[in-house]
């Protein structure tokens, strides 16, 4: 292990980051639109919706997102033609949108089930408590249904995004210069796989350990219920006056 | 106990069994990229064909040893010989001096320029300095002057290479600046999206450009610019060895000298890339 060599490789790798970190924040968060658009439709009992939501869970979540990404980019280049004529061939001549376009179908597939399940995990009788209030529709989902469902389901959206971050590593795949890309690139001129491995997995545990933390405030600040109440203690000074 | 002593007797007796028969026919395993078409590629049946693979079936013959070619992804393909995956590689490697920090080479079998792939109908295809070659070694005031005649055209365009390749060094070195250089992890990669307009031109080796023309998806694209050698293009392809590994490399070289003397390498290589890329000493 030669630890300037280390060194250098981490300042080289570092500058990939923002770009790891674009991918993955943009791609979450247009994921999470979707993803609850998607948990909606399952739990409408609206068949049709259902069924679509349901298929397109299915597809999404049983194929590689390496194989998505590839049919993305390279697959969809083939149709450029028709793609031109739709006005589509700005966006997806770019790697960076075709990028960010699998990640969010990819997270999006995931993250409905979790949403799904954290919206059918809130306890009936909350929401019945809710309604005889005379609560209903959007203002019972607004604020008795979404904070519930949320707050089940953080923990496991949390690793959810934990995995998107290491998921960008595939867009070095199609040319985009993330960690992983800049990685490759270095080991291609160094021929130090090793360190340059161990400095990039490095980075990605450092990036993941901010991310765990910072859910975890979440999660902390969220549930106020679960939290031990602050002591009251008797102040000790004043028993000596 | 009779019983493991008769199984430690048994697996000693198999192992030096098999140490025999691997004295008498060595075996010499050999790393390439499979989709480097025509160098090497993966053919439609599975099975790994090309120039190289004809080449390393011919030398090994001469070499009386038993090969076994196996592919290898290029981005690991040096680490994995340091780490003994196989014994070597000839995958289109060019010897430049960086590789050879880390490891050895035996030849070149071939020695061919680099090109510019692009659309007949861009404004690219009217690049200066078409139809001349320069050796960046040995004129490198010319090749440079040939360079910079090509910044005017190639300014804001997107150039895709393969990375970690001496085309990519070149594209760094020559063109970062002037065009956006994006890398690829192989040939077929490039091609697919110079095809689907996402790229203006790809920079690559004249060989695999011409593999690439044959193609029916190809066929209004051509290759152009000046042919540029040498310098930190490399000095011609070589077998890539194991540093210390000289007996090896002797015997490579002595096969390699063999099949260029008596027009091996010249037949295969018009068989494969339709022009002649022996390297001339």
């Amino acid at each position: 292990m030669d630890f300037s060599f280390m060194r250098d490789t981490f300042l080289q790798l570092i500058t990939g980051v923002p770009l790891t970190l674009n991918l993955a924040f943009t791609s979450v968060a247009f994921g999470a639109v979707l993803a609850m658009l998607l948990a909606l439709m399952r739990i409408s009992r609206i068949r049709i919706l259902d069924i679509i939501a349901r298929a397109y869970v299915f597809v999404f979540r049983g194929t590689p997102l390496l194989v998505q990404i590839f049919l993305i980019y390279y697959g969809l280049g083939q149709f450029r033609p028709t793609l031109q004529e739709w006005g589509l061939w700005s966006f997806f001549r770019e790697p960076y949108w075709c990028a960010i376009l699998a990640l969010t179908l990819n997270t999006a597939a995931y993250a409905s089930e979790i949403f799904r399940g954290g919206l059918q995990a809130v306890p009936h009788q909350q929401v019945e408590a809710a309604r005889a209030c005379g609560m209903s529709g959007f203002l019972l989902f607004r604020r008795i249904v979404f904070p519930i469902a949320v707050r089940q389901a953080l923990p496991a959206y949390g690793s959810e995004i934990i995995l998107m971050v290491k998921a960008t590593s595939l867009a070095s795949i199609i040319t985009m210069m993330e960690v992983t890309g800049l990685a490759a690139k270095l080991i291609s001129q160094t021929f130090r796989a090793v360190e340059i491995f161990v400095v990039a997995g490095a980075i990605y545990l450092i990036l993941n350990f901010v991310i765990t933390r910072i859910i975890m405030a979440i999660e902390w600040w969220l549930s106020p219920h679960l939290r031990r109440p602050p002591s009251i203690e008797p102040k000790l000074e004043a028993a000596h006056v | 106990m009779k019983f493991l002593k008769t199984v430690s007797l048994v697996l000693l007796g198999s192992a030096l069994a098999m140490g025999g028969a691997m004295a008498q026919e060595k075996t010499v395993k050999i790393a390439t990229e499979g989709a480097y078409a025509p160098w090497n590629f993966t053919g439609a049946g599975g099975k790994l064909e090309g120039f190289e693979i004809d080449l390393a079936n011919d030398l090994c013959a001469r070499m009386k040893v038993k090969c076994e070619i196996v592919a290898q992804d290029w981005d690991g393909i040096i680490p994995a010989l340091n780490a003994k995956k196989y014994d070597a590689i000839m995958a289109g490697m060019s010897i430049t001096d960086e590789r050879k920090k880390v490891i050895d080479f035996a030849g070149p079998y071939a020695n061919s320029p680099n090109g510019f792939l692009v659309p007949k109908d861009s404004p690219l295809a009217k690049m200066p300095g078409t139809g001349s070659a320069y050796n960046l070694g040995t004129q490198q005031a010319d090749a440079e002057k040939a360079i910079e005649a090509l910044k005017p055209v190639l300014k804001g365009k997107t150039i895709g290479v393969q990375g970690s390749t001496i085309h990519s060094n070149f594209a760094d070195k020559y063109l970062k600046g002037t065009a956006e250089i994006r890398e690829y992890k192989s040939t077929e990669a490039h091609d697919l999206d110079l095809a689907a307009g996402r790229i203006d031109a790809v920079l690559a080796d004249a060989t695999a450009i011409i593999g690439t023309l044959e193609k029916p998806e190809f066929k209004d694209y051509s290759l152009v610019g000046p042919s540029i050698t040498g310098g930190l293009l490399g000095a011609g392809v070589g077998v890539g060895l194991r540093q210390g590994d000289t007996e090896l490399k002797k015997s490579f070289n002595d096969a390699i000298q063999a099949a260029i003397k008596d027009g091996t390498v010249q037949k295969l290589s018009v068989k494969w890339f339709k022009i002649d890329t022996t390297p001339r000493s």
